[in-house]
């Protein structure tokens, strides 16, 4: 009983203490939950925090990764740049480049003067066999920060004696403001589209006839030229040229005023990517004094001259396309040339009023990236009236026309061997040629002349 | 009566003549990368000439009139030099009468004078080829070469259009942070084309192969720029017979002649790569150029 008693008491003190204990515990777990959560929350946030941070640690490594990677090579380059670094003399020699032409031919009577023309200079077919041809020096540099300066100088045998010709001798500006440019010395006149071009950068092995029977092979100017750029988005490109040299079909005439002057203009663009075109104009006028014939160094027979004045009018137009511009591996050009001349003045003691034109038209097509093959018609034809019968400029009575073919390969930029076959009709007699020319090209790198 | 047909025909000129917003900054490009990054720097009234297209090759372009004028036109000429632009960049300079970009002036700027330079040749001879004594041109598909060339680019653009600095360094700034979050990206696909075996026609991805690590087994050019003769093609066949790369790449501008030859016989893909800005439709910007490049290759990486 006794024992009972205290139960029931111990009991009745216990369970209140047990309930406020068991009610302690309740809270206390609540709010143990809560700090879990709340640390969990905390711990996650930060987790995030940490990782947010490790993934900029990892960019920053591969950045600081890539710039050590650049500085290595960086210095690298540095010390490769420097062991190759000279002080060497020659290191401002100009860019100096030469060609080697040359050719084989079969020609059957050939010519070298056309009728009805007198003649501006060696022009005309050579003679059968191997002949060497030309070879050409040409070094070239800025002079300083004005000035550009150019030098070509030919050699050529010729009945076994070396010739040296002054090719081209000029300075250009190059810190004239406006598009405008200024050359000075011996240089190839702007009037027509193939005669700023060298001999050796033609499609065909000789030049067209008007380029023969008009320039003598090429127009050169002894003076100064000035040319002006439009601000456009096409080209639009005019100028003028003082010659005192004797260039054919001027004369050099020691004196003050020129013996020629000429006016050019150019006009020139894209259509899209395929096309690009240029036309040109010019004007060569010419007061010639006792104007004779080019075959200086072979004088049989006293040659006539010729004194007046020379009016020379020359349009020119050029088109190339490639598919979609690329001109490595495939491309197709055509271009053409129409010159008219008036002549006005006495030859052989004659009172001489003549006419003449020409004109020719070529288009070559490179049909894979090594191959190219070109058809070209050029043609000349003199009026020089019926009082110069007897004379070389008696009128022949017909034009003088050549058909030609050629095919050429080149096996790198620097080399080209051509195979042309030409319908000659320059004398009444046709003329079957062949010619098959080599054009090596060593040292500098060429220029891509439009 | 003659004096008003005169002026009529002089307003006419002008009309033709249009002359060029004379205020905004005027450059000329030589390939379309460097089009792409002055797009990226400068501002949009920037007036950008491109001289070529990704479907021209570079090396063998003409002095264009239009790029004659366009030159002449130009307060800044943006090109890769290295001698890459050697057969027309010259001449068009030479032509154009424009002092403010000849070489070594402000307006004269060759990217390639700005990063490291591969392949540079121990022997420079033309028996070898058209070497480039300089190294290799091709330098824009490496990430760091753009980073770089930016950086330099940017301070080019503001001492020419001082006025305008504060603005090429924050477009610089932008630029240079989404290149750097675009290489992250990039560095994260790497992996995958690490190694890789290609053929490829020319060294036009030197630098591409030096930045993913890929295996170029063989250039088709036995020689830079001459085309491979069918002999070399053969003995290139032989060689790779017995373990042929994954495939032969190369730009849109090369010859597909000899990489379908090759790859015909070998059974393996041609790639062309875009390998420019408008190489493929979506080759937009730098950004897309490296993103198609990448994305090109994986498809035929294992």
């Amino acid at each position: 009983m006794y024992f009972s008693k205290a139960a029931v008491i111990l009991t009745l003190v216990l369970l209140p203490v047990a309930a406020v204990n068991a009610q302690d515990t309740a809270g206390e777990i609540a709010e143990l939950r809560q700090l879990v959560s709340e640390m969990r929350t905390d711990y996650e946030t930060r987790i995030s925090a940490l990782e947010a941070r490790l993934v900029a640690a990892e960019r920053a490594a591969r950045g600081a990764e890539r710039d050590a990677e650049e500085a290595y090579e960086i210095a690298e380059q540095t010390a490769v740049d420097q062991g190759a670094g000279t002080s060497a003399p020659n290191s401002y020699n100009p860019s100096i480049g030469a060609i080697l032409m040359g050719h084989y031919a079969d020609v059957d009577s050939g010519w070298d003067e056309i009728p009805g023309f007198q003649p501006g200079g060696e022009i005309g077919t050579g003679g059968s066999g191997f002949s060497l041809g030309e070879a050409e020096i040409n070094m070239q540099a800025n002079v300083d920060a004005k000035h550009f300066g150019n030098v070509t100088i030919g050699l050529h045998e010729d009945e076994g004696e070396l010739e040296i010709e002054l090719e081209e001798a000029w300075f250009h500006t190059t810190d004239l403001p406006a598009g405008i440019t200024a050359t000075g010395g011996r240089f190839f006149s702007a009037s027509g589209y193939l005669n700023s071009f060298h001999f050796h950068s033609d499609d065909f092995t000789d030049r067209p006839l008007p380029y023969q029977a008009f320039y003598g092979g090429r127009y050169s100017v002894d003076g100064i030229q000035a040319r002006w750029i439009a601000p456009t988005k096409l080209l639009f490109e005019m100028g003028a040229e003082l010659n005192w040299g004797g260039g054919f079909p001027a004369t050099g005439n020691g004196e003050t005023s020129p013996g020629a002057y000429t006016l050019f203009a150019k006009l020139g663009g894209d259509i899209g990517d395929s096309h690009s075109w240029l036309v040109g104009a010019s004007h060569i006028s010419a007061d010639a004094i006792e104007r004779s014939g080019g075959h200086g160094h072979e004088i049989v027979i006293p040659e006539e001259t010729f004194t007046g004045d020379s009016d020379l009018t020359v349009v020119d137009f050029v088109w190339k396309w490639a598919p979609a511009g690329n001109n490595s591996i495939r491309n197709f050009k055509i271009q053409g040339e129409f010159f008219s001349r008036a002549e006005d003045g006495i030859y052989a003691d004659i009172d001489y009023n003549g006419e003449q034109t020409g004109w020719y038209l070529q288009g070559v097509w490179q049909f894979a990236q090594t191959w190219r093959v070109g058809l070209r018609h050029d043609v000349v034809d003199s009026d020089n009236g019926s009082l110069l019968v007897g004379t070389e400029l008696e009128d022949p009575g017909r034009s003088s026309w050549r058909n030609s073919l050629m095919f050429d390969w080149s096996p790198s930029e620097f080399s080209r061997l051509r195979l042309q076959y030409t319908n000659d009709r320059v004398l009444a007699e046709s003329d079957n040629q062949w010619f098959l020319q080599y054009i090596m090209s060593v040292g500098a790198h060429a220029a891509h002349q439009f | 009566m003659r004096s008003k047909t005169l002026i009529r025909i002089i307003a006419l000129l002008l009309i033709l003549v249009s002359p060029l917003n004379a205020n905004a900054l005027s450059v000329f490009a030589c390939e379309p990368e460097w089009g792409a990054l002055v797009a990226e720097l400068a501002g949009e009234e920037t007036e950008i000439t491109i001289a070529t297209t990704a479907f021209q090759d570079p090396h063998s372009l003409q002095a264009r009139p239009s790029l004659i004028a366009a030159v002449r036109n130009a307060d800044l000429v943006v090109c890769t030099g290295a001698d890459l632009e050697i057969g027309w960049l010259p001449l068009l300079l030479r032509r154009a009468g424009n002092p403010a970009v000849q070489l070594g002036t402000q307006g004269n700027f060759l990217a390639a004078n700005y990063v490291r330079r591969i392949e540079i040749p121990k022997t420079i001879d033309r028996s070898q080829g058209d070497v480039h004594p300089q190294g290799n041109p091709h330098i824009h598909l490496h990430p760091r070469s753009i980073s770089r060339v930016a950086d330099e680019l940017a301070e080019r653009l503001s001492q020419l259009d001082s006025s305008n600095s504060a603005d090429y360094a924050s477009r610089l700034e932008y630029f240079q942070h989404r290149w750097d979050e675009a290489q992250s990206v990039w560095d994260e696909r790497i992996g995958k084309l690490k190694g890789m075996r290609l053929a490829s026609h020319h060294r036009s991805f030197s630098y591409l192969a030096d930045w993913l690590d890929l295996d170029i087994v063989a250039t088709l050019e036995a020689k830079p720029g001459i085309p491979p003769s069918g002999a070399q093609l053969a003995t290139l066949l032989e060689q790779l017979t017995p373990n042929p790369p994954v495939g032969v790449i190369r730009t849109p501008y090369e010859n597909e002649k000899p990489s379908a030859w090759l790859s015909d016989r070998l059974d393996i893909p041609q790639i062309q790569l875009p390998f420019t800005i408008g190489g493929t439709d979506k080759a937009v910007d730098l950004f897309s150029l490296y993103d198609q490049t990448l994305r090109i290759l994986e498809e035929y990486a294992n």
